[in-house]
């Protein structure tokens, strides 16, 4: 085995990996997050599909949203090895655990938050992304030419209490596993420093409540707003 | 006081074992608990029966013999050694579960004893500074911060017991393997060799058969010496840079 293949079939190399993968698709959801606030500007969803349509035929970001499948599939794939490699390392349980007194239970249930946040993936990216690339959509024109109105189709998603209902259930998955996620990656990264590690941690907490919230909060805005 | 202690037998590493009920009386509160487990087996011997098996050795808590998974927590309730835990820990007609640590690395010998030579292997692979011959060097010679040298000497206070394994849901030994990096690593008669040290020991960690780490603490909360987390991001620090900077292809 050559030195890369041997760090990469390591645990700390593929906990490199997962780290790595992990802070990039935490960057991916900041970007997610502040372009879809568009969503609630009151233009009748002008804004929002120009931004779509720049989100799916701009080069650079062609680039980076390669960068996220990868990191999606990667972080998924190491996930499972590890995993794998974790349950043969205690092949008998403990008749009595309590694992409650010395760690999250997030921290203990990475595995199946992730899961839970994948396949919410898979049905996000069935609702929308798919819809955007492959779909019979509605076009709107305005002033700057044709445009594909996404808008419309995320409206009438969100008409829907059960899809409002899922999205914000996942969205409470990921909080928590961003929750641990967010700190834990700069851990295994090796940065753990006594002035920088309180902070780290605090706007790891902070950013697992408040960028899932807002995410959250865009189908609950247009169930609302479908209403009236 | 009165007690009842479920205990896990097993004959040997190949018998599948299981837990057996012992009732033990007039059990004082300032026993160890292994002062305890002594009584229970002076019972079984007289009886005629095999006595419970446990490691044991300088019951003054710094020898990392002892171990035991008591009541769903390596070393028990208190954060300290099997040796070290008293008995008014306990309340009088309490049931306690007594376990071997439970990792595919660390095999069951037999009831609670399981074999921990995965450590010294992990040990043997690089956790050492080799010595030639010569003359002691002067005590001052070398020159170590103090804040230096009371980091390393924490990090050195691991007694290698194997709590860490015990208590991580991944049966993971890297907050062993980083305290035993870091002592060296900090120091500079061990930074000589710390690139080689830092990809050997990983090596043999995982060639064990070893979890990997989630970061979930519990290893750091359960340590009977309260090693820190801070331990396993510089064995990171310390991997990475001797994967990218060693000469080892």
């Amino acid at each position: 085995m050559s030195w890369v293949t041997k760090t990469f079939s390591s645990t700390l190399g593929r906990k490199l990996l997962m780290a790595l993968t992990g802070l990039f698709l935490i960057l991916f959801l900041i970007g997610h997050v502040s372009g879809n606030m568009l969503l609630f500007k009151d233009d009748g969803g002008q804004a929002f599909n120009e931004y779509a349509k720049f989100m799916t035929t701009n080069p650079a970001v062609k680039i980076l949203s390669y960068l996220t499948y990868i990191s999606i599939i990667g972080h998924v794939i190491f996930a499972i090895m590890l995993s794998v490699r974790n349950k043969k390392a205690r092949p008998v349980n403990y008749a009595e655990a309590k694992s409650g007194t010395n760690s999250s239970w997030n921290s203990r249930n990475m595995g199946i938050l992730g899961t839970i946040v994948l396949i919410f993936i898979v049905v996000h990216l069935q609702n929308f992304w798919a819809q955007m690339h492959w779909g019979a959509i509605p076009t709107v024109t305005y002033e700057s030419g044709e445009y594909k109105d996404l808008y419309a189709v995320v409206n009438l998603a969100f008409s829907n209490i059960g899809l409002v209902a899922l999205y914000v259930v996942a969205m409470a998955f990921l909080a928590f596993h961003l929750n641990h996620g967010f700190a834990s990656a700069f851990q295994t990264l090796g940065l753990n420093h006594k002035k920088y590690t309180p902070a780290i941690q605090f706007i790891g907490s902070a950013f697992s409540i408040i960028v899932p919230a807002m995410f959250a909060s865009m189908p609950i805005f247009i169930y609302f707003s479908s209403l009236n | 006081m009165n007690l009842t202690l479920k205990v896990w037998r097993q004959k040997n590493s190949s018998d599948k074992g299981g837990f057996v009920n012992y009732n033990i009386a007039d059990i004082s509160e300032d026993m160890s608990f292994l002062e305890m487990l002594d009584v229970l087996n002076e019972e079984l011997s007289e009886k005629g029966e095999d006595p419970v098996h446990f490691d044991h050795d300088c019951r003054e808590g710094i020898c990392g013999m002892c171990s035991l998974h008591i009541n769903g927590k390596p070393h028990g309730p208190q954060q300290t050694t099997t040796c070290q835990l008293h008995m008014r820990s306990f309340k009088d007609g309490d049931t306690i579960t007594i376990e071997p640590w439970r990792a595919a690395a660390f095999p069951v010998v037999k009831d609670l004893v399981v074999d921990r030579g995965a450590f010294d292997r992990i040990i043997q692979a690089g956790g050492y500074v080799s010595v030639n011959t010569g003359g002691v060097p002067d005590a001052n010679e070398i020159p170590i911060p103090k804040k230096i040298a009371d980091e390393a000497f924490d990090a050195a206070t691991c007694i290698g017991c194997g709590a860490c394994v015990a208590a991580c849901k991944n049966a993971s030994a890297m907050l062993f393997t980083s305290a035993k990096i870091s002592q060296l690593a900090m120091l500079p008669q061990g930074k000589v060799e710390r690139k080689e040290r830092a990809e050997k020991m990983i090596a043999q960690m995982d060639e064990e058969g070893f979890g990997a780490c989630t970061n979930t603490g519990a290893c750091s909360i359960e340590c009977p010496k309260g090693i820190s987390l801070t331990n396993i991001a510089r064995m990171n620090r310390e991997y990475f840079s001797a994967i990218v900077s060693s000469e080892n292809v």
